[in-house]
């Protein structure tokens, strides 16, 4: 049977052949003809308001649901809207696929009206893309996107095509699978190297297991714990890989590195065998790097072999998928008891906890301790980017692994809010958290609209210190309380200078969330007392739809502990006094 | 150190790009890069000139790999291999220094391509080190224009030392 389906029509066919769930989205006249298609078919589409709301969602989704994400933009400034969410997914390699439309093919290269080079502008932001140069090539384009996208290492994979190629008629048909001669990635690990290792964490008597978002990934949660069980391991996350050994447990350190437990960081220091397991060794999470568990030899087990040797030299690597290796190394591994070195750490853990000095404000502390109060262990948080990030990774105990969404690489303020939409898309059931700071929410605030009226029943905690607070907070620690353009409530009156609040500060803070809220057509609720926090939250959690909740919080309050930049991670700043 | 790698790449536009800018973007330092299409239609090699220290250069070869297009990466500089190189180099010359150069050119093999009252300009195949070599005793004529290919390079079929 010949195939009668245009380019557009394949496009769809791909998605329906790929079994996506959903399409976030924005119109344009380089796709007319994809949604022209698009009209009145059953695939589930969620026009957003802008797109990198559209690819921050389809982030949210992969992340929550471990499928492949997918957006579709037009051309130009569509396309290059993209951009920021693209890199996003690429520096956590999550699978997502974004099809792009593309000026007509003869007029490539010639400016035409919003003709941008995509593929060159997203090139060193992706896993790989594509231009299609002929309707021939399309199916097998857009197969060996899906494949590469969520195979390997994933990553987001950009499809451009051109207006066109959508519109001519493809007599190809959508193949079942791909060869790709040049990728091959690899997953099952090398016998030898998984022997070496088991006969190292057998040899150890301070292991430490450093567990990354390579483990959520690969889906190799129920291996790691079985690996930390038998071995008698403690486990320090990432903050990718929040959630993989639950923080519930008596090994569990929590996250390492920069704003990391000091436990954590100690136990890393002074452990003789650190198992770094689906992590890149960051620099967030090193600090500096010839002091970084100096007394460990390190064994590395990742699919990316250019994660290996990267930043640190290891002494046994092992190329594969996570899942695979972690179960090779299980049946060979036998059971054994850590007694004194689990015993060093569970002091730590009772000398160094995590703590903050109440004060007369809301602690966004305890924000975050009553979230999970008042949440459930099926709950997912997404975050932003700064101290609410920090705050929402160590005061929330992660017991499931894609529990926790957060922009980790790129550090991308904005993302929070649209992948909490992306993420309740796939889990409607779910309740889905976004902790977000004043700044970063309103980065891609317009996504409001897209909850509203799609029923997605985010709710968005909005810690508000009235400041860019991680920026403040580098600025009153290391450069003299000069606080250059953190301030949110700044304005035109404001002298040049500003060393903290005083009398003169304006008292007028924009916009009133509880007010935005109400003018999308959501539920909106303000607390500044710390008794409202818990009543506040519970309301906002019985309350259907979307809902806003602000909390008034200080300025002053940091994120500790904290190593500065390029120390070593056993130096912390533990809390000013 | 300097390395020569080889790479057999997909044939397609926008691979050259890649591999540029997987250099550009990761601060790698490329001395040569020669490409063109190989025994295949559909598949390009081109051969590398690069430098740096082991960490450096392992991380090349690994982030060559990870490209989508490239399908095989080899180091050679660690076995047995050829390399050539060819050089077009016109340098000043009377109709009096003719027989000097055609002197120098017998040693090398080098041929003449293009002549005038004032210039000569000569082709010249050989390894790297022939081409310098060339190029040194060529320099006290008054070198006017080069163009070098860079290296390109094949493994020997036969690994032994000779």
């Amino acid at each position: 049977m010949k195939n009668k389906m245009t380019g557009a029509e394949m496009i769809l066919h791909a998605l329906k052949k790929e079994n996506v769930g959903a399409v976030f989205g924005y119109p344009g006249g380089a796709v007319l003809d994809i949604f022209d298609k698009l009209y009145g078919t059953d695939i589930q589409f969620y026009l957003t308001r802008h797109e990198q709301g559209a690819v921050h969602a389809a982030d949210g989704y992969a992340r929550a649901s471990g499928q492949v994400g997918v957006c579709l933009a037009t051309s130009g400034p569509g396309a290059t809207n993209l951009v920021t969410g693209l890199a996003t997914a690429h520096m956590d390699s999550v699978p997502i696929v974004a099809i792009t439309g593309q000026v007509h093919t003869h007029l490539i290269g010639n400016d035409a009206f919003q003709e941008a080079d995509v593929v060159g502008i997203t090139r060193p932001v992706t896993k790989h893309n594509y231009l299609v140069k002929s309707v021939h090539e399309l199916p097998i384009i857009l197969k060996s996107a899906f494949y590469i996208a969520r195979s390997g290492r994933p990553g987001p994979v950009v499809v451009d095509v051109p207006k066109d190629i959508q519109q001519q008629i493809c007599p190809e048909s959508y193949p079942d699978k791909v060869e790709i001669r040049s990728y091959k990635p690899t997953v099952k690990g090398h016998p030898q190297q998984i022997k070496k290792a088991a006969q190292m964490i057998a040899a150890a008597n301070r292991p430490v297991i450093y567990a990354g978002g390579g483990v959520v990934a690969s889906g190799a949660s129920a291996e790691l714990r079985e690996l930390a069980d038998t071995a008698d391991i403690p486990v320090t996350t990432t903050l990718m890989g929040l959630g993989v050994y639950p923080e519930t447990e008596a090994k569990a350190l929590k996250m390492l590195g920069m704003h990391g437990t000091a436990y954590a960081n100690y136990a890393v220091q002074e452990c003789d065998l650190l198992i770094a397991i689906g992590a890149r060794f960051d620099d967030r999470v090193t600090g500096k790097l010839d002091k970084f568990a100096s007394k460990a030899k390190i064994i590395h087990i990742d699919i990316d072999p250019t994660s290996i040797q990267k930043n640190v030299k290891v002494d046994l690597p092992v190329v594969g998928d996570v899942k695979l290796v972690l179960a090779e190394i299980n049946k060979v591994i036998e059971k054994k008891q850590n007694t004194d070195w689990i015993q060093t750490i569970l002091t730590w853990k009772k000398e160094h906890p995590l703590q903050y000095n109440g004060g007369s404000s809301i602690s966004p502390q305890y924000v975050i301790e009553q979230v999970e109060k008042v949440a459930n262990r099926e709950t997912i948080i997404t975050t932003e980017v700064g101290q609410n990030q920090m705050w929402a990774a160590q005061f929330y105990k992660y017991t499931k692994p894609r529990t926790f969404l957060s922009s980790g690489g790129l550090g991308t303020m904005g993302y929070g809010f649209p992948a909490a939409i992306g993420a309740q898309v796939a889990h409607p059931d779910k309740l889905v958290v976004d902790i977000a700071g004043d700044g970063s929410i309103q980065m891609n605030i317009q996504e409001l609209a897209t909850a509203v009226l799609y029923h997605i029943p985010v709710k968005i905690i909005i810690l508000n210190n009235q400041s860019l607070g991680m920026v403040r907070q580098w600025q009153g620690i290391f450069y003299d309380r000069r606080f250059s353009s953190s301030c949110l409530r700044r304005n035109i009156n404001c002298p040049p200078h500003c060393d903290g609040s005083g009398d003169m500060c304006p008292k007028e803070y924009v916009p009133n969330f509880v007010k935005l809220a109400e003018a999308y057509g959501a539920a909106g609720y303000f607390a500044d007392k710390t008794e409202e926090v818990t009543p506040t939250l519970e309301k906002a959690f019985n309350t259907p739809g979307p809902v806003i909740v602000e909390f008034k919080i200080s300025e002053e309050e940091n994120v500790y502990p904290m190593v500065p930049a390029g120390a070593p991670i056993d130096k912390m700043i533990k809390g000013m006094a | 150190m300097r390395h020569i790698i080889n790479l057999e790449v997909e044939n397609h536009s926008g691979v050259l790009a890649r591999i540029a800018g997987l250099f550009s973007a990761r601060g790698f330092n490329i001395e040569s890069l020669s490409v063109a299409h190989a025994e295949k239609e559909d598949v390009s090699r081109m051969t590398l000139a690069v430098r740096g220290d082991d960490a450096i250069i392992e991380q090349i070869n690994k982030q060559l790999n990870k490209l989508i297009d490239v399908i095989r990466v080899i180091d050679i500089t660690a076995n047995y291999y050829v390399d050539r190189e060819l050089v077009l180099v016109r340098v000043n010359c009377p109709p009096n220094k003719r027989g000097d150069i055609q002197q120098v050119n017998e040693i090398f093999g080098a041929k003449v391509v293009d002549i005038s009252n004032k210039s000569m300009t000569m082709e010249m195949v050989g390894s790297e080190a022939k081409v310098d070599a060339f190029m040194e005793t060529m320099r006290p004529f008054g070198i006017q224009e080069v163009a070098r290919t860079g290296p390109i390079a094949m493994l020997r079929e036969f690994k032994k030392k000779y």
